[in-house]
């Protein structure tokens, strides 16, 4: 790889107000095109450095580059944990939100958000309102509305913790589709070793006390990546190795 | 295992209520009318003089008799119970909206706002008669300051507590402060809002009654509490008590009208405005 990287961590470090060191000492680069997952257990400061990179949060020492520009920062989706929608508002509008605020006309934006539902597999869904949706098709609008915008950078924060198996199964099979695509770059904070190895290319595992980065891992298995994947030794192979360097993180801040 | 269980016709419920439905409108209606034919009853067996306590039948009579002066005063008594209600409203969203942008500005006039709630409207209503001019503008003065604290402070709450991660993602998008507010603070706001003004719809109507009770006293008024004083001093006590239901029944009303306002407005997406059907 030599094309510079979409964002660039250099010792980012974040200390709360209260003096609780959240993350400390984090070098990371981000590629584009790239799907990495941010691994690790509660409290290992995940959370806290995807909204650093988000510009919802300062960093408190290091810095965060972008090689491409302060248009870059801004190029970006963010997927909360809960779905996080305006109740008062109807999927589609809910979708348009971020098209309207940056000063696109209320058609235009109406039928791009349309163009957005659909592709989150949520046509004839545009008039519902929040309240009438599954938590799986909520958390669908959520996604549309982060990818309405065609941002170069998506970042989703444990999004499909809350929901129950099947539903996560069949979210995470259509992240996938939208991903292979469209190669936007994701980053996906998550707690479950099985999610990140069934979607990431690369696991960056975290330790807590303070956050800091344990192991950079590539899952080089093939996409599209199915069902079959899940079953698969070479599946089963990777969870291990994963599980082992969380273990592993977990041992030394126990230790 | 065999045959199918015959299944009985969904029977249509009467006039498409439930029975539940008839239940919340059967049982205070059948407690109302005992108590009124026990009322009318222990009127007529100790032959109670009507102005000590008249019967409800009385009462009613007189109500229909004196209609036109009753509802020339009741019209009086709703355009300023409105009016106050309306400027209360416009006031306290105003004022809220302020608080929100500015905390300095909260932090320097809520406990204002506080002192105005707390002070009893009866002490400080004489004060307002004398020292302003127009007895409509004085009564409007004492039921606006009823009325305007429950949804200053509602609204307030209101605006303070919209979702954090929906902040964040205006934020994320730069949404300017009037997006924010327009598009994510009000909406949010709205049901505090609302459960304001349906508190205060009734205040408005209690601090347009005390007003015009204390400046009644000075003989220049001719509201709801102003026939339930005159009737007092000419021991027209039925007439008195038609008055009071006037004002029962208005106030119902009022609460009724900006609860059916409420639902209107939240149905589609509030908690507190989905049918129990609708509940997930």
């Amino acid at each position: 790889m030599s094309a510079a990287p979409l964002v660039s961590l250099r010792a980012v470090a974040k200390r709360y107000a209260t003096g609780t060191l959240a993350v400390r000492g984090v070098d990371l680069d981000i590629d584009a095109g790239d799907f990495v997952a941010l691994l690790g257990p509660s409290g290992c400061g995940k959370s806290t450095l995807l909204r650093m990179v988000a510009g919802l949060a300062a960093p408190t020492g290091g810095s965060i580059l972008w090689p491409g520009g302060a248009a870059a920062a801004k190029d970006i989706g963010f997927v909360f944990q809960e779905p996080t929608l305006m109740p008062w508002a109807t999927a589609l509008a809910n979708v348009a939100l971020p098209l309207e605020l940056a000063g696109m006309g209320r058609a235009e934006a109406a039928e791009r958000a349309a163009a957005m539902l659909a592709r989150v597999e949520l046509k004839g869904f545009e008039a519902a309102y929040p309240r009438a949706l599954s938590g799986g098709m909520r958390m669908r609008v959520s996604i549309a509305r982060a990818l309405v915008t065609r941002p170069r950078l998506l970042m989703m924060d444990e999004p499909f913790a809350a929901l129950d198996e099947i539903t996560r199964f069949r979210l995470n099979n259509d992240l996938l589709r939208l991903w292979e695509a469209e190669r936007f770059t994701v980053l996906f904070v998550t707690h479950s070793v099985f999610e990140s190895v069934y979607l990431a290319r690369r696991i960056v595992v975290m330790a807590a006390r303070p956050g800091r980065i344990e192991a950079d891992l590539p899952i080089d298995a093939a996409y599209p990546r199915g069902e079959d994947f899940r079953t698969s030794a070479a599946y089963a192979a990777h969870c291990r190795g994963v599980s082992q360097a969380l273990g592993h993180a977990m041992a030394v801040h126990a230790g | 295992m065999s045959g199918q269980a015959k299944e009985a016709p969904p029977r249509r419920p009467p006039f498409g209520l439930s029975g539940e439905a008839w239940l919340r409108i059967l049982a205070p209606t059948i407690i109302g009318l005992l108590v009124l034919g026990g009322w009318e009853w222990v009127v007529r067996v100790h032959d109670i003089p009507p102005y000590v306590l008249p019967g409800p039948v009385l009462i009613a009579e007189t109500l229909v008799r004196d209609w036109t002066p009753l509802s020339a005063s009741l019209l009086v008594t709703l355009k300023i119970t409105a009016l106050a209600l309306l400027v209360a409203a416009s006031l306290g969203l105003l004022l809220a909206v302020l608080f929100a942008q500015s905390r300095v500005v909260e932090l320097s006039l809520f406990p204002y706002a506080v002192i105005l709630q707390v002070t009893p409207i009866v002490a400080i209503a004489p004060l307002i008669i004398i020292w302003v001019n127009d007895i409509t503008l004085s009564l409007l003065i004492c039921a606006w300051i009823v009325a305007f604290f429950p949804i200053l402070s509602n609204t307030t709450v209101g605006l303070n507590s919209t979702d954090h991660n929906l902040l964040d993602l205006f934020r994320l998008y730069r949404a300017s402060r009037w997006q924010v507010l327009w598009r994510l603070r009000l909406p949010s706001a709205m049901p505090y809002f609302l459960s304001g003004l349906r508190i205060s719809g009734g205040l408005a109507l209690i601090g347009a009654i005390v007003a015009e009770f204390v400046a009644g006293t000075g003989g220049s008024a001719s509201g709801l509490a102003y026939r339930i004083l005159e009737a007092g001093y000419q021991l027209q006590i039925p007439r008195m008590f038609a008055a009071l239901v006037l004002v029962s029944v208005t106030g119902i009303a009022i609460f009724l009208a900006l609860s059916l306002v409420s639902h209107l407005l939240l149905r589609r997406w509030h908690e507190s405005a989905m049918g129990h059907g609708e509940r997930r």
